[in-house]
């Protein structure tokens, strides 16, 4: 039989504030131990929490960039449960009452598109981080995380497949990132990820029973732990054997998904309106305020790149993956006015060996205008395409503008037609026998002339002009 | 009977407290006398009236994003049962 897999993502987002959602310890990343902690945070008796503002409009922002609907009136709620990281025994969350709800995102997907559902996006408090003794059978418990806000974003059952998930999270996450509130990194555990994952014959509308994934920390975690399962689920329907509805964590190292045992009483989480918590009002004016900050977003920008510049849909959809790769590829642009070149040299050059150094574009050691510069010489006929490769190194290691290091090592393009025809001859001279053979017809020998000529010039010969020059020598 | 023994037992774990047979017996009791006292509410017709989320009717409280001083980790730690290396030490549970 075959088998179609429904997934569901919820991504849990760190929202960029300075301070905590509900009191004003600072949020910075990576602070000494419990240095983040104040008694509204810790849970002490009688303190009050207060929503910080920022946490609203950013929420609002990824509302209004997925297109869901701003609910008027939203209400926070406890979410009861016991762990050691939760020091009030509930952690602050929306319920009833969700801040937006009911849009979606596109994702490209086999070169066609498809919409992925948002049903809810809603503000909470993240947890404590709790590391676990390799030794001993106790953990540590670290409060500085609680109280960073989060929003929640929760898909619908749209997901197909593994790929189709990824796309899911790189969208959001680009979207995120656009829009400067949430660093997306899923190491540091500021953009995670929790999926739910059934099987149904192909063709059923039905729903199977789902289980749900933890412990993905990176895109490859999502895409392997999600084609392991759905693969898990199928062995299990095909044995006759029937799918426990429970919760499954990730195991990197042996590349399975293992049962979680004793969380069946988690699901009971009593929530209530938090009566420290007055509800959030948002109006129409509320919204056009912030609707007004947003930027261009990547769709809009993909679509606008490949007008404006004439690119194939997949060089512009790279070129915006990233907010700063696409103002890098503009500034590129509007140095050497010339969107093609541009496009080439970003996506193949330099983001090739940015990966090779594991750099992001942020660290790039060329500014855009000297990348533009060095394109700049090669369009005018100054360098050759080959030499310009030579530059690019080297403005890569050195820092070097491509005008300077032309000029330093002597590179400028042999483009005088008298010079290069004298080396064409004596080229010919001592190749007789290859001359010979192109004139008996064998013209692929082309290559091997100009190829010699790059040699003795050391590739500073204009290309168009060596073949021109030893098709005419070379005739008849 | 408005809740049943099984459903005392249930809260009862989540709230993580352990009640001997009589205390059960108790509880369950007792519970079920207040819940038939709150049915009461039931008898007033609320059909056109909104929820009350909150007992004041203010909404938007809100403050500035701005970050202010923390306590020093003697002073979080200070109640703390047992501590290592400025963090908590508690028994291990594996969610």
């Amino acid at each position: 039989m075959k088998y179609e897999a429904v997934i569901g993502l919820e991504v849990h987002a760190q929202l960029l504030t300075d301070s905590k959602i509900f009191c004003s310890c600072s949020t910075q990343f990576g602070a000494p131990p419990n240095s983040h902690v104040c008694p509204v945070c810790l849970g002490m008796p009688g303190v009050l929490p207060v929503l910080n503002k920022q946490v609203v409009n950013f929420a609002m922002k990824m509302a209004l960039a997925t297109h869901c609907r701003i609910n008027p009136f939203s209400v926070f709620a406890r979410k009861n449960y016991f762990y050691p990281d939760l020091p009030k025994g509930y952690q602050i969350s929306q319920y009833e009452h969700p801040l937006a709800e009911d849009g979606w995102v596109e994702i490209e997907i086999n070169g066609g598109k498809k919409r992925i559902g948002i049903i809810r996006i809603h503000m909470e408090e993240d947890a404590g981080k709790l590391i676990h003794d390799p030794y001993k059978p106790v953990s540590y418990v670290d409060f500085n995380r609680t109280g960073v806000p989060l929003i929640e974003i929760v898909s619908k059952p749209d997901i197909r497949s593994p790929e189709e998930a990824v796309a899911y999270l790189k969208k959001l996450r680009s979207i995120l990132r656009y829009l400067e509130i949430c660093d997306g990194n899923m190491e540091e555990g500021s953009f995670r990820c929790d999926a739910n994952v059934s099987v149904r014959p192909l063709g059923s509308e039905k729903f199977g029973t789902r289980t749900e994934l933890k412990n993905m920390n990176s895109f490859k975690h999502v895409q392997r732990a999600l084609a392991y399962e759905i693969e898990r689920q199928i062995s299990v329907l095909e044995e006759g054997d029937v799918v426990v509805q429970e919760t499954r964590l990730w195991d990197e190292a042996k590349g399975v998904t293992r049962s979680m045992r004793g969380k069946e009483e988690a699901h009971d989480y009593r929530y209530f309106p938090d009566p420290d918590l007055v509800p959030v009002e948002i109006d129409s004016e509320w919204i056009e305020e912030i609707r007004q900050t947003l930027p261009e977003l990547p769709d809009e920008k993909k679509e606008r790149f490949i007008k404006e510049y004439q690119l194939p849909p997949y060089d512009a959809e790279v070129l915006t993956s990233s907010k700063e790769l696409a103002h890098y590829f503009e500034a590129v642009v509007s140095a050497c006015h010339n969107p093609k070149m541009a496009s080439n040299w970003v996506m193949s050059e330099l983001l090739g060996r940015l990966n090779q150094d594991k750099r992001d574009i942020t660290e790039c050691p060329i500014a855009p205008e000297a990348l533009g510069e060095l394109i700049q010489l090669i369009t005018k006929g100054t360098i050759s395409g080959k030499i310009g490769k030579t530059v690019f190194e080297e403005m890569y290691e050195t820092g070097a503008s491509a005008t300077e290091i032309v000029k330093k090592k002597g590179l400028v393009q042999i483009t005088d037609e008298g010079v290069l025809r004298e080396i064409a001859q004596k080229i010919i001279e001592t190749h007789p026998k290859e001359a010979e053979q192109y004139k008996a017809g064998k013209e692929k020998l082309l290559g091997f002339f100009v190829g010699q000529m790059m040699k003795e010039t050391k590739g500073k010969a204009n290309p168009q002009l060596a073949n021109k020059i030893f098709k005419e020598l070379l005739k008849g | 009977m408005k809740i049943s023994r099984q459903e005392v037992a249930h809260v009862a774990r989540l709230a993580r407290l352990s009640f001997s047979e009589d205390e059960m017996e108790l509880f369950t009791n007792q519970l079920n006398q207040i819940l038939l006292y709150m049915e009461k509410l039931n008898e007033i017709d609320t059909q056109n009236i909104k929820p009350t989320y909150h007992a004041l009717e203010l909404t938007n409280v809100l403050r500035e994003d701005k970050v202010g001083p923390s306590l020093p980790p003697e002073r979080v730690l200070s109640n703390a049962p047992a501590e290592n290396k400025d963090m908590f030490v508690v028994p291990r549970i594996i969610r």
